[in-house]
């Protein structure tokens, strides 16, 4: 802890994005987030791109701290370069670099000077479907969905009642929409501005961004007081 | 090649543009004793000639595991070979720690290429004296490297090294058109039977020999010396007999009986000519 001046270490985040969603479907991968960069509690910058392709296999999606993303994704560019400069045939695949990222959170983790980010990492290579994550502290673990923040708590049970094995593109984005819709009617750091991104053995495809159709004429929320204990 | 004055320095370049330390170093890799390679489309075999400097010695180790897909066998310098393999341990079992991954074969030997090449670039040094014949296999298949002390690599189809490996390159340069296609125990076959090319008139025994194999589904392991007599006594008959292909099993017990003077050369055998005699009529 003392190998780094005290004022550089990583306190808190600043500019932090929400939560990140992931499926595997019958073609590969499919992950969303939204594209807000929120300052505290102010929704201050509305176009950051938190999925990004990673080299011919991968996608990266991110939430937490926004610079703390752009330097991982400096490390991601050094290590595919590497790859590619070896001009052999050979490249590194989306195990390879969760792995790759797992040992930099953990080790950053034990130097007391985390990136303050929860990662997403998917993609397929030669027909293996991959999708895995890994947090500030070092936690990390495969699964056939994957999300980060709240969409644990939200979009988690979804997937968990309502995703297969084999789901269709459509049926996949579907799924992904309802998950984020959710997120936007509950989680305050989220904004009306979707990325989704696909990743199959042909490559990686980012969608444009769209925004959710939402509805505000439940009549529970109408009146929301009535009868609640204590209200008149 | 003879004493000049442009030998005595790596960093020295004779008027012909020759590094004769560098050709030294190779020519301490032909001093050591024979090791051979071939490879399949599916698999690797490395087989090596086994030299003790006496009856009472054990033999030097010239085949190393590297990682469950890879193994190099080394002829020369074998102290300078162990500690390269050491190295090559070394970069398998980080990159496998980072990404959880096998490193490719093609990446380590270039590795391995780079640092013999510092060898023969630095005053203080000197080149390594040994050459590396590196199984492995990666993504894209399975390869066969030659790493010299000059820092080249080369792949090859099948390849020998070390003293009288001539004559299991003229044995390998016929038979390679088919090494592709090979089964693992047809390369295996013709991995001993080079071998033996090499001995050059001496018995071929499995305690003169060492053979490993690699191969996709099959980790990089040696094999056991009653496993390589039996193969040796398998196609060792068959060869003598000149018979067309024999079934393993069917040939070693018709001509265990007839053979004696063969059977009792070879140890392991010798289990095979007790075991189902019985009451034959050839034990004399």
């Amino acid at each position: 802890m003392d190998s780094i001046a005290e004022s550089q270490r990583t306190l808190y985040p600043y500019v932090t994005g929400s939560s990140v969603v992931a499926i595997k479907y019958k073609d590969g991968i499919l992950m969303a987030s939204d594209m807000g960069g929120s300052y505290g509690s102010t929704l201050r910058y509305k176009s950051v791109e938190r999925v990004k392709p990673i080299g011919k296999h991968s996608l990266i999606g991110a939430s937490g701290e926004i610079s703390d993303f752009q330097e991982i994704q400096r490390y991601l560019d050094e290590l595919i370069l590497t790859d590619n400069m070896w001009d052999d045939g050979n490249s590194l695949g989306p195990k390879e670099v969760h792995n790759y990222l797992t040992r930099v959170m953990y080790n950053r983790r034990n130097k007391f000077n985390p990136l303050w980010n929860s990662l997403v990492l998917g993609g397929v290579k030669n027909g293996q479907k991959y999708l895995g994550t890994v947090n500030m502290i070092g936690i990390n673990y495969e699964d056939d969905h994957i999300a980060t923040g709240l969409g644990n708590h939200l979009a988690r049970p979804i997937l968990r009642d309502e995703w297969h094995e084999n789901l269709s593109f459509e049926e996949g984005v579907k799924l992904l929409e309802k998950c984020m819709r959710v997120l936007l009617y509950r989680d305050r750091s989220a904004v009306n501005k979707i990325q989704i991104a696909k990743m199959t053995e042909e490559g990686a495809t980012m969608f444009p961004p769209f925004s959710l159709k939402t509805y505000w004429e439940f009549s529970a929320f109408k009146n929301p007081t009535v009868g609640a204990e204590g209200s008149w | 090649m003879f004493r000049n004055q442009y030998d005595t320095d790596v960093t020295t370049w004779s008027p012909a543009g020759r590094l004769f330390q560098v050709e030294y170093a190779m020519e301490a890799v032909k001093q050591g004793s024979a090791a051979i390679g071939l490879r399949s489309k599916t698999h690797v075999v490395l087989a090596c000639v086994n030299k003790a400097n006496s009856e009472l010695s054990s033999h030097q180790k010239k085949i190393f595991k590297v990682d469950d897909h890879i193994g190099v066998a080394i002829a020369g310098l074998t102290a300078d070979g162990r500690v390269l393999s050491r190295y090559m341990r070394s970069e398998c079992i980080n990159y496998n720690y980072t990404y959880e991954s096998p490193l490719p074969v093609g990446r380590l030997v270039v590795q391995l290429a780079d640092k013999a090449q510092v060898c023969t670039q630095r005053s203080w040094k000197r080149p390594y004296g040994v050459g590396l014949l590196v199984a492995g296999l990666d993504e894209s298949g399975a390869h066969l490297y030659y790493n010299c002390p000059s820092g080249n690599y080369f792949e090859y189809q099948a390849f020998a090294i070390g003293s009288r490996s001539q004559a299991a390159k003229t044995y390998l340069e016929r038979k390679f058109n088919n090494f592709t296609a090979s089964s693992r125990e047809d390369l295996i076959k013709d991995a001993l039977i080079a071998t033996r090319e090499s001995l050059q008139g001496e018995k071929l025994r499995s305690s003169v020999c060492t053979i490993a194999v690699v191969g996709v589904g099959e980790p990089f392991h040696i094999l056991d010396q009653e496993t390589v007599q039996q193969l040796i006594d398998t196609f060792e008959i068959v060869r003598e007999e000149e018979t067309a292909p024999a079934e393993p099993e069917a040939a070693a017990e018709q001509d265990a009986a007839t053979d004696q003077a063969s059977g009792a050369d070879q140890g392991g055998a010798g289990n095979q000519g007790g075991a189902d005699q019985g009451g034959s009529p050839m034990d004399i």
